[in-house]
């Protein structure tokens, strides 16, 4: 005689030890299986849209670090490629070289919070999270170094950079990368093939192909299902058709998928920025931009590929000194898109890996 | 019934005390009483500081070494911070039961050390049904975990209560199979007698009892990788949310107190307890539990977590038939060749080891997968 | 699942946390060891000249919180303007150095201190001579490389993990 259950709703609230910033999901539970689950979000708006309305076009760039506030360069960047897009600005080649080595340097810090908190969710006691921390902490140095803030950069401007980085930072930059290959392999020696792990992440919150593409997933999330699709190859911005990487793909679209393609970016992230080093020009830094940047009146998207998907600007001018509509296309809102179909019939336990391996950050979110 | 005497020959470590030493029945029980009671509070404390100065180095970083030389007082900083704390009652939990949950589950892991020896007939008790008795009182620290997560109103709570009961009453079972397998080579209940019949430690001549032991050792007590009940990241912390104060600290403790008690029953049974060469009995003891505490110490900082349907297919598909397997191969050596070289014995039942260990893995499959809902 | 590796993953887990039981930690035991922070540290109070400042209020029309605010007065014999008063709000600042970067007469600095926390919330205002440099408000070379050069070296983890005493 089957025993009868009733299901019982349980608020996995906004201040939890485990939800990635303040995202509150109401999840129906029949025992310890999810039926249902619905997420409410919004704790952290801030009103980033309107308020770039007000400042002006360098002013927003302070905003912007704001929005994924563990991948500033990254947002930067999107920024100030869309105003230059639109006030059609070239970028001297020092500068292209120099963006590019920053937004690698982003991308391998961003993934190490994202595996290591991945995996404290998981439950492994903070160890390979305070040992991810102990690279990103060599790289945040790095950013330190060129301009003078540990989190929130505000490093780009429209047209190139505000400074020049100092001498001794492509000698600790090369220190870095040759070091940092050992350190990966350390973290694969330690977790990657682990039974329990394997346990846990295999085939858990399986994302198939084709729903990843009706829901415009990007970025590992679409990658570990399958799709090979990166804007750095398919829509070149700056100078990354100069570079030769691998773009990793996973197979079935699990946790672990997740997992292991966030791992082999940061190995291809090190192989450029080796061949910027190499290839970097002496030259200006910053084209020729009046202080305050009247563009001509129209409307320019341009999209990059952030550690966490694609992060779009779209921006709209009416020849003033600030943007008349900025929109930002924000990945972890989209990539958000499918967690009801990826959670249900798994555990709570399980709901929390699913979620922590998405990555969002809910600065990006809410906005 | 004949002890198998798989030893070469037999050591006297000083002579048996009496039952009643120092002087009659109840300054027996008196002087054992204080000695227990401060052994387990002063190890807590130690053990406290050990797992976070190791789990530190272990993570790349120190551990706390501000509080007293070395940080040793920082498990003595922390009792005092919880004991001046609000003692938070939730309204409408079931205030009696709420009450007595914390005193449900400390006391057990106390109780247990009345029958573990610290040198040769020193006890509190020497009862000659010793680690039956061991295994009777650990069940009952269940039950107050689950009045902790129903007199807590709370869903979170209940989630974890419930899975520490199921959890821990199917650990039981593989548990007592090992033990027995223990029992049955040293040929007597009794705890001293265990430890007098060990010329070579059972780690050695019960290798898959060991494995199964610790292993359900580590889940009965909810440490790492099994410390679902309390999940940090999951259920915020089980049972234990809605506690402040000193019931927390009672529930801290008596984690720690399980861990001591289980680390000092494995010593006992399976390496040989007080017994070795230059220095004090008492010594050994101390120095192979904490040796013990460490390898729990040490997976706890590596490896993680196991979901709740994955633990009862561990305990009932993997370690359930390979210690009925274990038991019913130790009966056959005990009966079989009682007389038998024990170095034969240690390999051969090492090898059996190995080869079930594989072969089970291969054939094992762990856990549900998604619920069609 | 399967136990496909035989308990191999584990192990391997196991050697890595046992060598760094034997590696040196990489904490820093703050306020005895310290470590040198960057040259052009965006740090926390603003730093003022007023010898070179004209009062043409353009790091008040940069900032993009308005943090900072400017009150003027004419000067006609000398043909310019006298700062009245000049009052910097760090409560408000998000230290993003936009108005370092705008200032066309080099007088304003970003400071080198982060260690200026105070109790109140009105103490974090600066006006007039609180803005001037001083002993413990160092400017910083975020902009300004002839300052950056006299700054201590900065600590990287990837050479070392504190400085030498």
């Amino acid at each position: 005689m089957a025993l009868k259950t009733e299901p019982f709703v349980l608020n996995i609230g906004p201040v939890h030890p485990s939800t990635h910033g303040v995202f509150r999901m109401r999840a129906t539970l029949d025992g310890e299986v999810i039926v249902d689950i619905e997420p409410v979000f919004g704790y952290l708006h801030r009103g980033i849209e309107k308020l770039a309305e007000e400042r002006t076009y360098t002013g927003v760039i302070p905003l912007t670090d704001r929005l994924d506030y563990l991948a500033s360069m990254s947002n930067n960047l999107a920024y100030v490629l869309a105003v230059e897009k639109l006030a059609k600005i070239k970028v001297p080649e020092r500068a292209e070289y120099l963006r590019v080595i920053m937004a690698e340097l982003q991308r391998i810090a961003s993934h190490l919070i994202a595996v290591g908190a991945f995996l404290n969710d998981c439950g492994a006691f903070f160890t390979p999270f305070l040992y991810m921390f102990r690279e990103r902490e060599k790289i945040v140095d790095l950013f330190e170094m060129v301009c003078g803030q540990r989190l929130l950069y505000n490093y780009m401007r429209i047209g190139g950079f505000n400074q020049d980085i100092p001498e001794e930072f492509l000698p600790a930059l090369d220190k870095f990368v040759r070091q940092m290959p050992g350190f990966i392999d350390e973290y694969d020696r330690l977790l990657a093939e682990n039974e329990i792990l394997l346990a846990r992440a295999k085939g858990v919150g399986i994302l198939p192909k084709e729903m990843a593409i009706d829901i415009c997933a990007s970025g590992p999330v679409l990658r570990a299902s399958g799709v090979k699709w990166d804007i750095r190859k398919v829509d070149p911005y700056s100078i990354y058709d100069h570079f030769e990487f691998d773009i990793p793909i996973g197979s079935v679209g699990d946790c672990y998928d997740r997992y292991r393609v966030r791992i082999e970016e940061m190995r291809q992230s090190l192989r450029i920025i080796k061949q910027a080093m190499e290839q970097i020009p002496p030259g200006e830094i910053r084209a020729k931009v009046p202080h305050l940047v009247r563009p001509p009146i129209g409307e320019a998207y341009a999209h990059i590929e952030a550690p966490k998907g694609e992060l779009g600007f779209y921006l709209v001018s009416d020849n003033s000194i600030a943007p008349y509509r900025c929109h930002i296309r924000a990945p972890s809102l989209i990539n958000l898109t499918a967690l009801r179909e990826m959670m249900i019939g798994w555990k709570v336990q399980d709901a929390i890996i699913i979620f922590g391996s998405i990555d969002i950050t809910m600065g990006e979110v809410d906005r | 019934m004949a002890i198998a005497n798989f030893g070469l020959n037999t050591l006297e470590h000083l002579a048996t005390l009496p039952p009643d030493w120092p002087g009659g029945f109840w300054w027996h029980w008196l002087v054992f009483t204080v000695i227990i009671i401060a052994f387990v509070l002063a190890l807590v404390m130690g053990f406290i500081w050990i797992e976070r100065r190791g789990m530190a180095r272990m993570q790349a970083r120190l551990g706390p070494n501000r509080a007293g030389p070395f940080g040793l007082l920082q498990p003595v900083a922390d009792a005092i911070k919880v004991l001046l704390k609000e003692d938070i009652i939730p309204a409408r939990g079931d205030k009696i039961v709420h009450w007595l949950a914390p005193v449900v589950v400390f006391v057990p892991a106390l109780m247990i050390f009345a029958v573990v020896p610290f040198q040769n007939g020193a006890l509190l008790a020497d009862l000659n049904i010793g680690i039956l008795y061991v295994v009777a009182i650990s069940s009952v620290a269940t039950l107050g975990v689950f009045m902790a997560g129903w007199g807590s109103n709370n869903k979170y709570s209940l989630l974890g209560a419930m899975r520490n009961v199921a959890a821990v009453v199917s650990y039981e079972v593989p548990l007592v199979l090992s033990i027995v397998g223990v029992v049955m080579i040293a040929g007597s209940l009794s705890m001293n007698q265990i430890v007098l019949a060990q010329n070579i430690p059972f780690i050695l001549l019960q290798p898959l009892g060991f494995l199964i032991f610790f292993i359900g050792g580590c889940a009965e007590i909810n440490r790492s990788p099994f410390d679902l009940f309390e999940a940090d990241s999951e259920i915020v912390a089980g049972f234990h949310t809605e506690y402040s104060g000193m019931k927390f600290a009672m529930f801290y403790l008596a984690e720690y107190a399980e861990a001591l008690a289980i680390s000092a029953i494995i010593t006992t049974l399976f390496l040989g307890g007080w017994r070795g060469p230059l220095l004090a009995p008492w010594l050994w003891f101390v120095i192979k539990t904490i040796a013990v505490f460490f390898v729990m110490i040490w997976t706890r900082t590596t490896l993680p977590r196991i979901r709740i349907d994955q633990l009862m297919a561990l305990a009932w598909k993997f370690l359930f038939p390979l210690a009925l397997i274990n038991l019913f191969i130790t009966a056959i050596e005990v009966l079989a060749w009682p007389e038998a070289l024990p170095w034969t014995m240690i390999l051969v039942n090492i090898a059996i080891m190995a080869v079930l260990v594989l072969l089970w893995s291969k054939f094992f499959k762990l856990g549900w997968g998604r619920v069609a809902v | 699942m399967q136990f496909e590796r035989y308990g191999k993953g584990i192990a391997k887990g196991l050697r890595v946390t046992i060598t760094h039981l034997l590696r040196h930690p990489v904490t820093v035991q703050y306020p005895e060891q310290r470590l040198n922070t960057s040259r052009r540290i965006r740090g926390n109070e603003l730093i003022w000249d007023n010898i070179k400042c004209t009062g043409c209020g353009t790091c008040a029309k940069t900032c993009p919180q308005g943090a900072i605010e400017i009150i003027t007065s004419v000067n006609l014999e000398e043909n310019k303007y006298t700062v009245e008063e000049i009052e910097v709000d760090t409560g408000y600042c998000i230290q993003c150095g936009l108005c370092v970067e705008a200032c066309p007469y080099a007088a304003l600095f970003m400071g080198y201190a982060y260690e200026r926390a105070q109790y109140r919330r009105d103490d974090v205002v600066q006006t007039n001579e609180g803005l001037l440099p001083s002993a413990e408000r160092r400017p910083s070379g975020y902009m300004y490389p002839e300052i950056a050069k006299e700054l201590p070296r900065q600590t990287l983890l990837v050479e070392r993990i504190t400085e030498e005493k």
